[in-house]
């Protein structure tokens, strides 16, 4: 953040829309998701494991989908090996920018990948869905501290994946980006409160043994949610120290914020979400079933529309 | 006389505004030499004002800005006053944004100091568009990559004069090794200063504004009217770096407290699930 009481901002915009909303969005849920999945399993119960299998199927896809709305959000989509290799005559090799959260966040996500997709074949191994040998002898070797350490390195490079992605947009000269450094820390905050409510809603959906940790998700989206929203705050106080309180929360983008508020409403309060009970079974559910998929659903539709709120309001 | 350039000497731009009279002899100059096309976009004409070009764009890299300066009280005879006007251009700054956040290493500095981008290596990802302070760099609609002034860096490679400085008539725009520009500079300040022109200033001479500009004006009014970041506002992208990925760090620390708490929670709850964890059981 700028010390400067009013910033001055002369920058264009880059143009960054649909593409890179997306791509936000599959960010923060791959980073929430790989954080849930490995605390689940490894500072969980047994009963925990289903939803960690869950929660380690995600990162995989939505780092392909995320890949790819780089790629599209690209001039030269088939360029896009060039933020990995420099192609300048005499000086072919890696390319690596260390001042640009964009030549950082490729190589994470290329890095990632690799731990996405052990992570996801290792899920379908333990889920009895692929049996071939090797997927048994991978299982294995995730088995004990390596596969521990394995999933806490993932874990801690998709938490980096969720959040960066509010660093590019700081690390610019755009109004209302550049005058906060609170973007990351929101947008990671938000993935993990997203990632709850994911999770959440493909237990309801898909994976009913995993109901034992409903109870461990919907606490920690309400504890995500007064993250966010501290953040939040902060946000609207560095923006008010520089200046461009008025071009973020302008009347065109106040839909985009009451969304992005609505939908960290039911972590926050509780209600939506309904109170725990404890069942004959031992386990945890909630006592309104519609609200199992309705509050993961706002919830979603609110990470959404934060990032958009951010994105479009300082291009505008 | 003819400028002699050599490489590895730092040569660029200075603007004195106060002799510019808005020809746009600069545009049409530089246009033609680098045969940049209409923006499809625009009909050619904007109808606005004496400005019909609008911006500093991937098809643009001259522009001669005409900023109202009409004075709202009547001036004495002889001070009256209606633009400020301005050829504007890339900056070549020696700390350039631009190069700060190019992911590809498509923007470089060339053997004339100057800041060039390599349209065979950029991909199109636009982060030197929301870096550049100066809203210069844009995507050009043909080639489809980002693209500035070149300081007619084939020009220079030719021992030839950019485009623009050649034919401008008023020598508004001056071409030439940086240090010579800038004893020429300042001591046209302290020229228009004798005059009377207090106001007078030059944008960039020293490193207060992005370690120093290969482009450097005079203007005759404080930078922020020509929408010029003035030196406090000068800033590097980077300097969000630190303050982000702190703020990353703490939410994730945070965020794994949370999750402690809300673990701790169910259990106290009386949820905990039976059976030992993934790790207990390894």
């Amino acid at each position: 953040m700028t010390s400067i009481a009013e910033a001055q901002h002369f920058a264009g915009a880059p143009d960054w829309t649909w593409y890179i909303l997306v791509y936000f969005f599959v960010a923060g849920l791959a980073g929430g998701c790989y954080f849930l999945a490995t605390f689940l399993r490894y500072w969980g119960t047994s009963a925990d494991e289903p939803a960690a299998r869950l929660g380690f199927y995600v990162p995989l896809p939505a780092t392909a989908i995320g890949a790819l709305m780089l790629t599209l959000d690209l001039n030269q989509p088939l360029r896009f090996w060039h933020m990995l290799l420099n192609t300048t005559p005499d000086e072919f090799g890696p390319n690596f920018n260390t001042t640009t959260p964009m030549s950082i966040g490729v190589w994470a996500l290329v890095v990632g990948s690799v731990f996405a997709l052990v992570a996801f074949l290792d899920a379908l191994a333990s889920d009895g869905r692929i049996r071939h040998p090797l997927a048994g002898r991978l299982t294995a070797l995730l088995r004990g501290s390596a596969g521990r350490t394995f999933h806490v390195v993932g874990a801690a490079l998709y938490v980096f994946i969720a959040g960066y992605t509010g660093v590019l947009l700081a690390v610019s000269n755009q109004p209302v980006w550049s005058d906060t450094w609170a973007l990351g820390g929101l947008f990671l905050a938000s993935g993990l409160s997203g990632s709850a409510a994911l999770l959440l809603l493909l237990i309801s959906r898909y994976r009913r043994d995993a109901e034992p940790s409903r109870g461990f998700l919907e606490l920690g989206e309400r504890v995500f949610a007064a993250l966010e929203l501290l953040l939040l705050l902060v946000l609207v106080l560095t923006l008010i120290d520089d200046g461009t309180l008025d071009e973020a929360f302008g009347l065109p983008w106040i839909p985009l914020w009451l969304l992005a508020l609505a939908g960290m409403l039911p972590g926050l309060s509780g209600l939506a979400a309904s109170r725990l009970r404890v069942t004959s079974g031992g386990t945890l559910v909630a006592e309104r079933t519609a609200a199992l998929v309705a509050a993961p659903a706002l919830v979603l539709v609110g990470v959404l529309a934060l990032r958009a709120a951010v994105i479009f309001s300082a291009q505008a | 006389m003819a400028t002699e350039i050599t490489p590895g000497k730092a040569y660029g731009f200075f603007t004195d505004t106060s002799v510019c009279i808005g020809c746009k002899a600069c545009e049409v100059a530089c246009k033609e030499w680098n045969q940049l096309p209409e923006k499809e976009d625009e009909l050619g004409f904007l109808g606005q004002s004496l400005d019909n070009t609008g911006e500093l764009n991937g098809s643009t890299w001259r522009h001669v800005k005409f900023i109202d300066n009409v004075p709202d009280a009547t001036m004495s005879e002889g001070n009256g006053k209606a633009f400020l006007l301005m050829s504007d251009v890339c900056k070549h700054c020696q700390h350039a944004s631009c190069m700060d956040v190019c992911p590809t290493g498509a923007i470089i500095r060339t053997e004339f100091d100057t800041v060039f981008i390599q349209e065979d290596v950029c991909n199109g990802c636009r982060n030197c568009i929301a870096a550049c302070p100066y809203d210069v760099i844009d995507v050009n609609e043909e080639k489809n990559v980002a693209q500035k002034c070149t300081l007619c860096y084939d020009r220079l490679q030719g021992g030839m004069e950019p485009a623009c400085a050649k034919v401008c008539p008023t020598d508004s725009i001056q071409f030439g090794p940086l240090d010579e520009l800038k004893t020429r500079a300042r001591k046209r300040r302290d020229q228009l200063h004798k005059q009377g022109l207090a106001e007078a200033n030059l944008y960039g001479d020293t490193d207060e504004v992005y370690g120093g500009l290969n482009a450097f004006f005079l203007l005759m009014d404080k930078p922020e009217s020509y929408n010029l970041p003035n030196a406090a506002n000068a800033v590097l992208p980077q300097r969000n770096n630190l303050g982000g990925y702190l703020g990353i760090f703490a939410t994730a620390v945070l965020g794994l407290f949370g999750a402690v708490i809300a673990r701790r929670q169910r259990n106290r709850d009386g949820g905990e699930a039976h059976g030992p964890s993934e790790g207990e059981r390894a």
